[in-house]
């Protein structure tokens, strides 16, 4: 027999039954949930393009083909291609040998891979002055080789690369775990080669997360400011990111230019979420919202 | 780490775990170890002297004063939020719970000045409070609208599966043994979703530990008054005061893992709770 749909999905209840509230506590819940949100999601998102339009049109898009924007610009597709690309690679890796393998301390493994989403942006962008700075364990080595990688763009790659490390493994690895390995030990089997074992096997069955990953990935390395900014010369033109220069912008008192830029990001944010949310109702994530806590962008 | 007996079907374990190890090493591992080794530098009084001076104090009880303010408010209104986005049906619930996610997507500098055009004197929400002598933006009421806004998905996110897949004959058991709405949701609901409502609250507070783009807009960053560790750690940074910056950073790491111990911990706790179940 059919239990009754109320039972079955609660979502659908519009009748006050023993398991639903009073009209009026619904009401009064939903009031103050909607008015939450949209104090604190809705006022700022509008907030963005109200502010980037706040001196014509004619400034926004001055601001976005302006050569210090472009070059932020710039400078940002190339970390993130980087940064996104080698995380990437390395993802992969990992998820191969932590979820097709049997081996010790493999769970002291995963959580060394989770560790950057620890660790807070302004500490992560500090840990690599620490190794590359003048002050730091390469930087004498370094200055007398005249590499400057502090203050200038490998400084802002590396940075990037901490603070996006976690991602793709992270959405690789419980994926791959649930997937098992008998189909690829079947390809073996069947006499394929280990590299045609991956491109026509397990790759086919992880592009959705796959690129689930890439997609968080690259909203981070686009986005992040914390890090980025403790590595960066500031300098504009040269080693500023789009959130930089936002900051410069902001600061020089162009706030319409700062929103104009920003904007830009915003729609690379609302992008991300909505592809994030298909990708979830698709069901093709393992793991929806775990992001650790500085996983967000 | 040992190889097992077993006979390898499927080959690259050595070269993927070899270049898991090598890739860890080079962009976390011996960052990460130079910071401490940095520190470790430092005898116990410059130690001391970095993380106990007057600023610094000041920088940490107002990082964690704020934060557990901010995490406070997010607890109750992200299970809030949560409850009414799975129980209710209403025009628009699909674009709120999409959009709940917009703290985490949005980069920190966008929300910082965004929100600090709202909530300046002259901003759409500031203009309601200049009249009663209320300044939001470059106070810590300031620091704390940042943190809450950074902070709101965690909460919602880990209470929104649990309730999800209530079991809702417990409810429906409840309330034929004579037991109010409000008794049920106290009693029997409530002690449900509390691992994940602690879990979110612990994430939550985290990451508003270590905030720094959002903030550094909003706040007028003022040592002793509106100034957090990660400010100050900046701003050591920017005086070259290497040392003192790792002194700070070290004790904030140490705080983060401990957090994440407990988040872990938390949270394997909240599965074997919804297994019993």
């Amino acid at each position: 027999m059919q239990p009754p749909s109320a039972i079955n999905t609660p979502r659908r209840i519009r009748r006050r039954g023993p398991t639903s509230e009073p009209l009026l506590v619904r009401w009064l819940l939903m009031f103050i949930a909607l008015a939450f949100m949209g104090l604190f999601l809705v006022v700022p998102l509008v907030a963005v393009f109200v502010n980037a339009f706040g001196q014509g049109v004619g400034h926004y898009f001055g601001t976005l083909t302006d050569r210090f924007t472009l070059s932020s610009i710039k400078l940002t597709l190339l970390t993130a291609v980087i940064s996104v690309s080698s995380n990437c690679i390395f993802g992969v890796a990992a998820a191969w040998a932590i979820t097709k393998f049997d081996f010790r301390l493999k769970n002291f493994l995963i959580t060394l891979i989770d560790l950057p989403f620890a660790v807070s942006p302004v500490i992560s962008g500090m840990v690599i002055v620490m190794v590359f700075g003048a002050q730091g364990w390469f930087g004498p080595w370094l200055i007398a080789h005249n590499v400057r990688i502090i203050y200038a763009v490998p400084g802002i790659i590396l940075a990037t690369t901490f603070v996006t490390f976690p991602f793709v493994a992270r959405e690789l690895i419980p994926l791959m775990q649930a997937q098992g390995r008998t189909e690829e030990e079947a390809a073996r089997a069947l006499g394929a080669s280990g590299w045609h074992t991956f491109w026509r096997v397990t790759l086919p069955n992880i592009k959705w997360g796959l690129l689930y990953g890439v997609i968080l990935c690259n909203a981070r390395a686009m986005g992040e400011f914390g890090a980025v900014s403790v590595v960066s010369g500031h300098v504009q033109g040269k080693t500023d990111t789009m959130p930089l220069q936002i900051e410069a912008l902001y600061q020089n008192y162009d706030t319409a230019g700062a929103f104009a830029v920003a904007s830009v990001l915003t729609c690379l944010a609302l992008v991300t979420i909505v592809l994030k949310a298909w990708a979830e109702k698709k069901g093709a994530v393992s793991r929806p919202a775990d992001w650790g806590i500085f996983g967000g962008v | 780490m040992r190889f097992s007996n077993q006979r390898k079907v499927l080959p690259g374990f050595r070269f993927t775990l070899g270049y898991t190890l090598l890739y860890l090493g080079l962009i976390v591992l011996i960052p990460l170890a130079a910071t401490f080794a940095k520190t470790a530098e430092l005898s116990w009084g410059q130690f001391w002297h970095a993380v106990a001076s007057p600023d610094a104090v000041s920088a940490f009880r107002l990082s964690f004063g704020i934060s557990l303010m901010a995490a406070l408010v997010n607890l109750v209104f992200g299970l809030l939020v949560a409850w009414v986005l799975v129980r209710y049906q209403f025009w628009g619930r699909r674009l709120m719970d999409a959009l709940v996610d917009l703290p985490f997507a949005l980069p920190t500098a966008v929300a910082g000045i965004s929100l600090t055009a709202i909530y300046a004197q002259n901003g759409w929400v500031g203009r309601w409070f200049a009249p009663f002598g209320i300044q939001i933006f470059y106070t810590s009421l300031g620091i704390f609208v940042a943190l809450t806004f950074i902070g709101l998905p965690f909460v919602v996110r880990t209470v929104q599966p649990v309730l999800e897949d209530f079991d809702i004959e417990i409810e429906e058991a409840a309330a034929s043994l004579g037991a109010s709405r409000w008794k049920t949701f106290w009693r029997v609901i409530l002690p449900m979703v509390m691992p994940a409502l602690l879990t979110g609250f612990a994430l939550a507070f985290a990451r508003a530990l270590g905030e720094y783009g959002s903030v550094v807009f909003i706040s007028s960053n003022i040592p002793l008054k509106t100034q957090i560790i990660p400010l100050l750690i900046m701003n050591k940074l920017n005086q070259f005061d290497y040392a003192g910056a790792s002194a700070l950073a070290v004790v904030m790491l140490v705080v983060s893992f401990v957090m994440l111990f407990v988040i872990n911990y938390l949270q394997w706790r909240s599965s074997r709770h919804n297994a019993h179940s």
